[in-house]
């Protein structure tokens, strides 16, 4: 998990290529977050409110997006800034890719202080998330 | 009556900070259900040999903490839509810990576009130690469209 190469702007981050998402998952995410709006879980309720069958959490797709920040930094560095907007919807089905790339490099006390833009794709290469994120790792 | 003029009263006010557990098996769950199997989230005895010590909170899983309720402030409960969220973290979060959590409505404003009027309550949201240190300051916009 640790890395030890200097980042480099430009540079690519990820890919992480997410499993399907299913509606257990979606049913888990809920009792795991405590978020039970409805449209994310009953598809009835989802399709009366326009939706067409019930959507992802928006955090969870985040959350994807978190994982993969999670596995860059490892256990030695740490992730300092993380943003999104929610742009598009999940469904159960989409394979989500988190990708993201380098946009500023600085040394700041021994360690490597990494700006980036990251986002997540569905496999109809839409946006679904995006947004920017600032993490440290040390310098090798 | 701009559909923003309702909330706008409430800017700066914020919720009594609420005193939640950070439960090891709430990670778990949390991390299981978005499907991340970092060792970081489930196993003590590797934690307990990295810098941390202890069972790590993944960086969203502040979200599912309860920030308690800004006084005479009420949501509206459809036409609701999470705009964004940010997080800007100062120190990690572990199994064990207490933490204190609050809510602010931080600004109000309208805009009009092809959807309608879209009124969007930005949030700040405050998770800190008993002596008030913050672990991590959260931003979340929510989208609220009053013909939805």
């Amino acid at each position: 998990m640790e890395r030890m190469e200097r980042y480099q702007p430009g540079q690519a981050l990820g890919p992480l290529v997410k499993p399907p998402v299913t509606k257990t998952q979606l049913v888990m995410y809920s009792g795991a977050s405590g978020d039970f709006n409805p449209i994310h879980t009953v598809d009835e309720f989802a399709e009366q409110a326009g939706l067409g069958g019930v959507i992802a959490h928006g955090m969870l797709t985040m959350a994807f997006v978190g994982q993969m920040l999670s596995e860059i930094v490892g256990v030695e560095g740490d992730l300092l800034t993380f943003g999104i907007r929610f742009t598009g919807m999940v469904r159960p089905g989409d394979v989500v890719t988190c990708e993201g790339t380098v946009k500023e490099v600085e040394d700041v006390e021994g360690r490597q202080v990494v700006r980036a833009d990251v986002w997540g794709m569905t496999q109809k290469q839409e946006r679904v998330v995006a947004g920017h994120a600032e993490f440290a790792v040390p310098l090798g | 009556m701009a559909a923003a003029d309702k909330f706008r009263p409430f800017i700066g006010r914020a919720s009594t900070p609420v005193k939640n557990e950070v439960e090891k098996g709430a990670i778990r769950k949390f991390a299981e259900a978005i499907g991340d199997p970092n060792p970081l989230y489930r196993d003590e005895q590797y934690a307990a040999g990295t810098r941390y010590g202890h069972i790590v909170a993944p960086p969203t899983f502040s979200r599912t903490f309860d920030y308690g309720v800004i006084p005479d402030f009420e949501l509206p409960v459809a036409g609701l839509i999470h705009g964004s969220q940010e997080f800007n973290y100062k120190k990690p979060i572990c199994a064990g810990d207490v933490v204190y959590c609050a809510n602010k409505l931080l600004d109000v404003f309208e805009k009009s576009g092809s959807l309608g009027t879209m009124v969007f309550l930005v949030f700040e949201q405050t998770v800190a130690d008993e002596a008030g240190e913050p672990f991590l300051v959260q931003k979340s916009t929510v989208i609220y469209r009053p013909q939805a």
